[in-house]
């Protein structure tokens, strides 16, 4: 217990009022470790802003969901016309809707940011390999969070999208349709699916999402953050001044808040812009097709999903019985590289080639349908393993030798076309752009170990480098 | 050599390349039949938007509802209660009832073959690659034809073999696409050239398209009533906004100078 602080009689009122607190709660050392006297770089650049706007537009999200689930009734008659009475009836429930809608494209956009920040600059690397852990957890709870919001609505994308997506788990072999069975609560979607996703959306993913950014932000707060540099302020050969604190850190408040607060008013006006000017956003935000009624009877021509999901959607699309082939070429070469080219030990070879032969066996007997279901979900988990992936000696993008920049340039191309190729209806041309993009995305994270050590890296500097305003 | 191969190499690629993107872009231009025109904007026009509620209330509301629709929601397009009460309903409704059909769902069903879908917020389900909902509309209402081989004897361009018949048929009369033949890429393909006048309707084809221009606007509006108050609010938010930024900045700045 933390000694107890006696306070002088003739301090204010409010004084004596924090000093109760502190000596039960610790309001005013939370306070410093985590505002006043957290030390942040203070050299962040624009990549920095999308942390604080991921946690504004969570908070949005929170705050708009709770005035919307007073009004929204989860039931398979009665959702569409609900949402269409948050529309029209409720006083400004237009307004909560759309900041709803647009909020969890926004979500994606900031968090896409966010993460593409961590990859420029190695903010994953040691010792922040829990912090980037934490934030791709969030990232899989977000994708939860947005395909099971989708369904709400009820409208025909809303509908036939969980149809899809549901029934690809049902491409698992052996557990398969039973595990489909149990997310849908029926052997199609239906009223039961609507009311579990409902659940789940309202409460039990968003529990643990608060849960996990609690972690990503006192695992952050407890490393330090990193910076465009890649140069740890509070390391031992840091330079600190007379008190101890790292001269090229700042508080974070009051310097970074009002620095997030310019970023939150910028980041406003384009989200009020599309909230007022254009909530549908061409179609990529609110689909035209869920302004019609789900039909279980009528299938749509063209399913797609909602744009944040399509780089996914693309590679599960691209997964098709000659793509097999491709991947099965893909890990034959492994093995062999594994057993003729590496230094591992005799056994460890044997093991390596028993493992192909046997994944390669796999591969040749299951349905490419599911191998596109592992493919969807490989992607987004390959992402946890990127702290020991990135061999580079040096963080920063800035240190790396320059083709780094026109690689991670390419990475970004691809993913965005990937995303661009998942909104379209399937044609030939689009199935073979997006296989060779997905062996880009695969091969750009499986290969890591190697290519980021090639080529030769720059000097880092002893200390971060800022030019004051 | 080498260097001639190269560049054929490229030449291919950029080929290539351009014939994928028009691929695309074809495939999707021929989505829907012909091109969508332009609806006016109306959605502002009270005049238009108070006839365009009187068409829809006359014509389509006997088959179709629009069942998240208010009645007394009209009063946001200029019309009183009183007004409502005496032109736009039947005795036994109440303005605060939304808009139901006239006819029985089963019957309709009977008739046409499919139930008639609701129209609250068609014009904002109809949007596509063609044009805006609007648009979408605009197109549809008026270009229904005579086409005895159907069963409810008309047909339509932008909607083939659709179930609805030509509502509107005594404004605008009956009508006949005309086609031309001619060849493209060494087959034989119809274009449509323009339209046959077979009966005149009560009005002229410019009073029509007024008309449905009007209808259209209302079922524009009434998809999203809250769309002209969006756009209003939107405006003093992004002033607002506008300010705080000014202010968010100069408060950076101050703070900001301090730090070498």
């Amino acid at each position: 217990m933390a000694e107890y602080k006696e306070i002088s009689p003739n301090a204010s009122a409010g004084e004596k009022l924090l000093n109760w607190v502190d000596n039960r709660f610790p309001a005013s050392k939370l306070y410093k470790e985590h505002l006043s006297e957290y030390y942040a770089p203070k050299n962040f650049n624009f990549w920095y802003f999308f942390g604080s706007l991921a946690m504004l537009v969570l908070v949005i999200q929170i705050v708009t969901g709770i005035f919307l689930v007073m009004h929204y009734k989860p039931d398979a008659t009665l959702a569409f016309a609900s949402v269409e009475y948050i529309m029209r009836d409720v006083p400004w429930g237009w307004l909560v809707r759309y900041m709803h809608s647009t909020g969890a494209s926004a979500f994606f956009i900031v968090v896409y940011l966010h993460m593409f920040r961590g990859l420029l600059y190695g903010s994953y690397r040691k010792p922040r390999e829990l912090v980037w852990i934490f934030g791709c957890a969030i990232f899989l709870c977000l994708m939860a969070e947005a395909f099971m919001g989708y369904l709400l609505p009820w409208g025909q994308m809303s509908y036939w999208g969980a149809q899809v997506i549901v029934n690809l788990f049902s491409a698992i072999p052996f557990v398969g349709p039973d595990l489909a069975l149990l997310i849908r609560g029926d052997y199609v979607v239906s009223d039961a699916t609507l009311n579990r996703f409902f659940s789940f959306h309202v409460i039990a993913v968003p529990l643990v999402l608060l849960g996990l950014v609690a972690a990503h932000i006192i695992a952050l707060h407890e490393v330090g953050s990193n910076n465009p540099d890649g140069v740890e302020i509070k390391g031992p050969k840091a330079p600190r001044d007379a008190n101890g604190h790292p001269l090229d850190g700042i508080p974070f408040h009051p310097y970074y808040t009002v620095h997030d607060i310019l970023g939150v008013s910028v980041f406003l006006m384009v989200f009020t812009a599309v909230i007022f000017f254009a909530p549908e956003a061409g179609g990529y935000f609110l689909e035209y097709n869920n302004f019609i009624p789900a039909d279980p009877f009528k299938t749509p021509n063209h399913i797609a999903p909602v744009w944040y999901f399509t780089p996914f959607y693309s590679m599960l699309r691209a997964i098709t019985g000659e793509m097999m082939y491709a991947l099965i070429a893909c890990v034959a070469a492994g093995a062999f590289f594994g057993a003729v080219k590496s230094k591992l030990p005799g056994f460890l070879k044997a093991g390596v080639v028993g493992a192909a032969v046997v994944v390669i066996a796999l591969m040749l007997s299951i349905d490419a349908k599911f191998w596109g279901v592992v493919v969807m979900g490989g992607a987004v988990v390959i992402l946890f393993f990127l702290p020991w992936l990135d061999q580079s000696p040096v963080k920063s993008i800035r240190y790396r030798p320059s083709w780094h920049k026109y690689l991670y340039a390419v990475f970004v191309v691809v993913f965005v076309v990937l995303a661009y190729l998942g909104v379209q209806p399937p044609s030939p041309i689009g199935e073979r752009v997006s296989q060779v993009g997905t062996l880009f995305y695969f091969g750009f994270f499986l290969l890591m170990p190697w290519w980021s050590q090639i080529g030769e890296t720059k000097p880092v500097p002893d200390r971060v480098t800022f030019a004051a305003h | 050599m080498k260097k001639l191969a190269n560049l054929g190499f490229a030449r291919h690629l950029i080929v290539g390349l351009a014939m994928a993107v028009g691929l695309v872009a074809g495939v999707q231009a021929n989505e829907g039949g012909v091109a969508w025109d332009k609806a006016p904007n109306k959605t502002n026009d009270l005049a238009a938007l108070q006839n365009g509620a009187k068409i829809f209330v006359n014509y389509c509301l006997n088959c179709h509802s629009a069942a998240f629709m208010r009645f007394n929601r009209l009063k946001d397009i200029g019309l009183t209660e009183q007004q409502i009460k005496d032109n736009l309903l039947f005795t036994t409704e109440k303005v605060g009832d939304t808009m139901k059909a006239a006819i029985d769902p089963k019957q309709a069903k009977e008739w046409f073959g499919a139930n008639p879908p609701d129209l609250t917020v068609i014009a904002r389900s109809r949007a596509g690659h063609g044009g805006t909902g609007a648009d979408y509309l605009y197109t549809y209402m008026r270009t229904f034809y005579r086409d005895e081989t159907k069963a409810t004897g008309w047909n339509n361009l932008v909607f083939p073999s659709v179930g609805m018949p030509h509502v509107l048929w005594e404004l605008q009369g009956a009508r006949r696409p005309v086609y031309e033949e001619t060849e493209e890429h060494g087959h034989k393909v119809e274009v449509f050239k323009g339209w046959e006048q077979l009966t005149p309707g009560t009005m002229t084809p410019l009073q029509y398209d007024q008309a449905v221009g009007d209808l259209v606007a209302y079922l524009q509006w009434m998809g999203e009533p809250a769309q002209n108050t969006r756009v209003r609010v939107g405006v003093g938010v992004l002033i607002f906004l506008a300010f705080f930024t000014l202010i968010a900045w100069r408060l950076n700045a101050a703070y900001w100078k301090d730090v070498k």
